[in-house]
């Protein structure tokens, strides 16, 4: 059979069944896997549970009441409650992820400007990412935190909270600033043209047409950094700030017991989740709103 | 039907990038009303001349006149420039996370001002014209890659071009979507549309051009009307390439 054969009709017929069922292959692949999730899960509770110091870490890292009591606070004995610290951290994230954007932005075009008169304006961008990604950034909150009240200038606001948050802006917006101009020059560079093109500025062009699938394409990531921020409020703890960390802390001192620790870290694990899984859905409705096919 | 004024005008235009001299020289006429098709092997200039035009490169020498302005002059608002010339490329370059609808209204409302009202009564004129009145919510990644390319002509039409240039239009077309596309240039054409139009497809260029341009190694080698150049050439260069191109069975 090597020569050209004759064109023959194929004839259209479904594939024939395979020889042992696939339905009983699936029921297999699923039996073994509940099988061995619920081997695997006994074995490591089995682990924890029969762990000589169980009791223990039970009583003080899992106390139904201490975690109940540090929630709400107890206020004769000045321990702050965690829901009212939790607000701040959402306070600062809230208004430092907003901030973040803009800086980011603003820095990420910068780099982007062309031509040799500006060159300072993008050595400096240069610089300042280059300062704030290689500092840690909880030194850059004891610096902010603690030297800027310090120089006591007239009319310049003296907040931990402030100045803490602050850091938080600076650092983040240097992240994000790269995340950002990765996503631009992701851009290919036929739209920009296709956009100058049609009589649009070169600004024109970075707002409508270059910026906006510039900042889809980096949802996912720009996300990882404010899931990482969310969690960075934090740091604002070591400066004095009563947000849910310190709440926590503080009850844990007066107490020994660290289950407030557990119950501040469900708060920030109850606040990131419902981020991500709004991000997906944005990303997966501009995805099949754009994509060829048809809405489904 | 071709206009007594001059649409356009290069003298002696030049243009390298790095060591490579991409036109040598470029002289080149249209007058109004007219369709000159702009033919050659790749790599031959066409597509530089035509970015020349719209200033996307920058010339070394010579200069470039549109309606009687000299746009390769120092110290223009090229932006301006650009609203008064059309140009559509080979890879569409459609704006995908716009609808159908503001790809086309986003240069006449931000470049030219114009109210979104109007901007989209126009818009909604021209996609009847070129039969995509019903794509106007569409995304472009939904369309067809003919529709894609009308759509493309459309953008470039509502900022009312005095001249269109056409980056060789339908080259990333399946065969089955060339003639839809050539059919809306051909329609531009009736209209009188000045156009100069870079095109691998000699049949098409036989037909509406009313002078053809033969590039060769970035400088016009022959110029005449289609039935000169294609029935007898004068060249040798020319007489290859189309010899080149009938063997391809693209004639």
């Amino acid at each position: 059979m090597t020569g050209p054969r004759a064109w023959v009709e194929e004839p259209l017929e479904p594939p024939p069944p395979k020889e042992r069922g696939s339905k009983l292959l699936g029921n297999r692949a699923f039996l073994v896997s509940t099988g061995s999730t619920i081997v695997f899960f006994t074995v490591l509770t089995l682990v924890v549970v029969l762990a000589p110091g169980f009791r223990v870490v039970r009583g003080s890292f899992f106390s139904f009441h201490a975690m109940k009591e540090s929630f709400f606070g107890v206020q004769r004995e000045g321990l702050p409650p965690i829901w009212r610290g939790f607000l701040l951290n959402v306070k600062v994230f809230m208004i430092a992820e907003v901030l973040i954007l803009i800086l980011g932005l603003v820095i990420a075009v910068i780099r982007q400007i062309p031509g040799p008169v500006f060159f300072p304006l993008r050595l400096v961008a240069i610089l300042y990412t280059d300062l704030f990604r290689g500092t840690p950034l909880l030194l850059v909150i004891y610096i902010f935190g603690f030297g800027i009240p310090s120089l006591g200038i007239q009319g310049m606001p003296n907040s931990i909270v402030v100045w803490g948050g602050a850091a938080l802006v600076l650092s983040y917006s240097a992240y994000v600033s790269e995340v950002l101009r990765a996503g631009i020059e992701s851009v290919h560079a036929s739209q920009m043209m296709a956009a100058r093109s049609l009589g649009l500025s070169r600004w024109q062009s970075l707002r409508y047409v270059v910026l906006p699938q510039a900042v889809r394409r980096v949802i996912p990531p720009l996300l990882n950094d404010f899931v990482s921020l969310q969690k960075d409020t934090a740091l604002l703890a070591p400066l004095g700030a009563i947000e849910a960390v310190r709440s926590a802390q503080i009850y844990t001192s007066y107490r020994f017991n660290f289950s407030p620790y557990v119950m501040a870290a469900f708060l920030f694990i109850l606040l990131t989740i419902p981020l991500a899984r709004f991000t997906d859905h944005l990303i997966e409705r501009d995805r099949r709103r754009r994509a060829a096919g048809g809405a489904r | 039907m071709i206009g007594d004024g001059e649409a356009l005008r290069m003298e002696k235009v030049h243009k390298s990038f790095g060591a490579t001299h991409v036109l040598r020289g470029i002289d080149l006429s249209v007058a109004e009303h007219e369709v000159i098709c702009l033919i050659g092997a790749s790599g031959s200039g066409k597509s530089t001349l035509l970015r020349c035009v719209n200033l996307l490169e920058d010339i070394d020498a010579g200069r470039i006149v549109v309606e009687g302005e000299e746009i390769t002059a120092e110290g223009l608002d090229v932006n301006r420039i650009r609203r008064h010339i059309g140009i559509v490329f080979q890879s569409f370059n459609l704006f995908p996370h716009m609808t159908v609808m503001r790809n086309i209204t986003l240069a006449p409302v931000k470049a030219l001002k114009m109210s979104t009202a109007s901007a989209e009564a126009e818009a909604t004129e021209l996609l009847e014209r070129f039969g995509l009145a019903d794509k106007r919510e569409e995304f472009p990644d939904r369309l067809s890659g003919g529709q894609q390319q009308r759509l493309a002509i459309v953008r470039a039409l509502a900022m009312k071009p005095d001249i269109m240039l056409l980056d060789e239009v339908t080259s990333a077309l399946d065969p089955e979507l060339v003639a839809e596309v050539l059919n809306v240039i051909r329609e531009l054409a009736t209209a009188g549309m000045t156009m100069v139009i870079a095109t691998h497809e000699m049949g098409f260029a036989r037909d509406i051009a009313n002078r053809v341009c033969f590039l060769d190694a970035g400088v016009i080698l022959e110029e005449g009307p289609p039935a000169q150049i294609f029935s007898e050439p004068r060249q040798p260069r020319t007489r290859e390439f189309l010899q080149s191109i009938i063997e391809a069975g693209r004639m």
